[in-house]
């Protein structure tokens, strides 16, 4: 009896540890963050051809894909590793690739072909300093505008953000779920800074993380759709081999998927590409702001400039100025409420970036009025971050206008 | 009654191919065993041997917000390239360790100046230049308790192939002896 005792006692404690364990913080790299929210996601296929900043994306999911029956397989070249993935998810898998500025570039025309043909499917651009093969070890953000229209064609895009190796592992998730909600191309952009990173993070239990799956018709195959918008403008989707007949084509199509020129056809094809983002904005804008309400001076940026300008916002608020900080996660579609509503309400703005000002560009669209907050640029090309101290300079600089 | 504070930057710096991002990668495990918040960055060439290397480690018992170093406590310096090109990045109070099998000239020396020759040191002792990353490691532990020693073994056994713990413990112990001479 004693000795039962004992044992159950041992057990219990055995118990404690591994829960211990499940919540204590560990070290983890941006990229294996990434690579381990898409398995958390339910990514079972990967295409890529690896790249510095990204490669660890690749190497970890080489590793771990295989274990639970997924698919690894590397490609020829950045084209065929985005027309594998764009193949396998129409196939019915959950389908990612990874890369880095070079490649992105490679990419472009057939992340076109997924967005017209409405295919759930993830691109991780871990982006480098840039143009060309650049510097493959540096920062930089400079694909903030070719995420959104490096397409040729009028689409809308999704691109998410992160700052911090736990927001890329909530992000990749994120990714997913959006592609398989919206059906359509999500790219997540990371900063080289963030890829190489490494960071003391707790993620959350496993159990807890919600994944979105795509629509799946429940309709006779004889009377499916391949693209049949319901209220929300989002359509289900059959998988090749489920006994559903449908064609796919990179040419405008009818709801059938065949080509058509008929005006018409075309329009509502057009349509619902962008409507199935307008009307959901909400759903796919997110924001993290910090002390907007008492501003006088804000700063606006993105990724790794994002972590750097909360630090230097939390050196100016020790010095008594009233200064807050605007980070989407979400860069496009862009959070035009967000920004009119703090161009409105403050009297400066600085925006940092890695580039020669891409987001500044779209915060000049927003600004409306003569009375809406001055814009000031802090830019930087040449592979090193921004500091804290400097972007405190531009913002006492600007802060008694 | 909030904690008070605490805040380290650490930059170990180089040439590629001399272990220094495994050290910090080690550093910023030893510094998750003791339960504080770290980021750990680096910047290198593309080249996999020679070029320049450098590993940052921001520890703190509250959120980093920027990951790299930027105003330094603790600069380790495996050549004079390295030595030259960060030592004014150091704080006036921070500790400058040398690699003096490399480094011959110093422009800043003060009490907190260590310099010891590390490489000549591993080939002699160890027999190999090799672990002289953990050497190194194992000397700014012992002599700024930046993180726990324990922590530093664990973080090790953790973090190299099987094959080679052996040889990085007596690195290691190695270097926490040296330490203690050099603290004399």
């Amino acid at each position: 009896m004693t000795k039962e005792k004992a044992t159950s006692k041992k057990t219990e404690k055995v118990e404690a540890i591994v829960e211990k364990k499940v919540t204590k913080a560990v070290i983890m790299q941006g990229n294996e963050a990434v690579a381990k929210g898409a398995l958390a996601a339910g990514c079972d296929f990967f295409a890529g051809y690896p790249i510095t900043p990204s490669t660890e994306v690749a190497e970890i999911l080489s590793n771990e894909l295989p274990k639970i029956g997924g698919t690894f397989i590397q490609m020829e070249d950045e084209i065929a590793s985005m027309c594998a993935i764009i193949g396998a998810s129409l196939a019915g898998a959950k389908a990612l690739t990874a890369t880095s500025g070079p490649g992105f570039s490679l990419m472009q025309e057939a992340i076109g072909f997924a967005k017209i043909t409405e295919t759930p499917t993830v691109v991780v651009n871990v982006q480098r300093m840039g143009p060309s093969t650049g510097m493959p070890t540096s920062p930089g953000q400079g694909d903030i505008m070719q995420s959104r229209w490096g397409s040729h064609g009028d689409a809308p895009a999704i691109v998410l953000y992160p700052d911090s190796v736990k927001e890329a592992f909530q992000l990749t998730i994120r990714a997913f779920n959006l592609a398989e909600k919206y059906r359509s191309c999500v790219v997540l952009l990371m900063d080289e800074v963030l890829g190489h990173m490494r960071e003391a993070v707790t993620l959350p239990d496993l159990s807890t993380v919600r994944v979105i799956n795509r629509i799946k018709p429940t309709v006779p195959p004889q009377w499916y759709k391949h693209y049949d918008e319901n209220q929300k403008y989002l359509s289900p989707i059959a998988s090749f081999g489920e006994g559903y007949r449908f064609h796919v084509t990179g040419l405008t199509h009818d709801d059938h998927g065949f080509p058509t020129n008929k005006p018409n056809e075309a329009a509502k094809m057009m349509e619902r590409l962008n409507k199935k983002i307008k009307h959901n904005i909400r759903d796919l804008v997110q924001i993290e702001t910090e002390h907007m309400h008492e501003a006088k001076v804000a700063v606006f940026a993105a990724g790794i400039m994002g972590r750097a300008s909360k630090e230097a916002v939390k050196m100016a608020r020790a010095e008594g100025l009233k200064v807050g900080l605007l980070r989407p996660l979400t860069i496009w579609p862009f959070p035009d409420d967000a920004v009119t509503k703090m161009l409105k309400d403050v009297d400066a703005v600085v925006v940092p970036e890695l580039n020669e000002g891409q987001l500044f560009h779209e915060l000049e669209r927003l600004v409306r009025e003569r009375k809406d907050g001055s814009l000031h640029r802090l830019n930087r090309n040449d592979g090193t971050v921004i500091t804290p101290a400097e972007i405190l300079t531009k913002i006492k600089e600007v802060y008694n206008g | 009654m909030s904690k008070k504070k605490m805040i380290k930057e650490v930059r170990f710096s180089g040439s590629g191919g001399q272990g220094l991002i495994l050290a910090g990668i080690i550093l910023a495990r030893a510094a998750v065993e003791d339960g504080l918040n770290v980021t750990q960055t680096q910047s290198y060439g593309p080249e996999s041997r020679g070029g320049y290397s450098r590993a940052d480690v921001v520890i703190s018992n509250e959120d980093i917000n920027y990951p790299e170093a930027t105003n330094l406590d603790i600069l380790l310096s495996l050549t004079q390239e390295a030595c030259d090109k960060y030592i004014f990045d150091l704080k006036r109070d921070g500790v400058l360790i040398c690699d003096t099998s490399h480094v011959k000239n110093i422009s800043i020396i003060n009490d907190n100046t260590y310099e010891v020759p590390f490489t000549e040191i591993a080939q002699k002792e160890l027999g190999s230049e090799i672990p002289t990353n953990i050497l190194s490691l194992a000397f700014v532990v012992k002599v700024t308790n930046i993180v726990n020693e324990k922590s530093l073994e664990t973080a090790i056994r953790a973090s190299v192939r099987p094959a080679f713990i052996d040889l990085n413990i007596k690195a290691m112990k190695l270097g926490f002896k040296l330490a203690k001479e050099y603290q004399l």
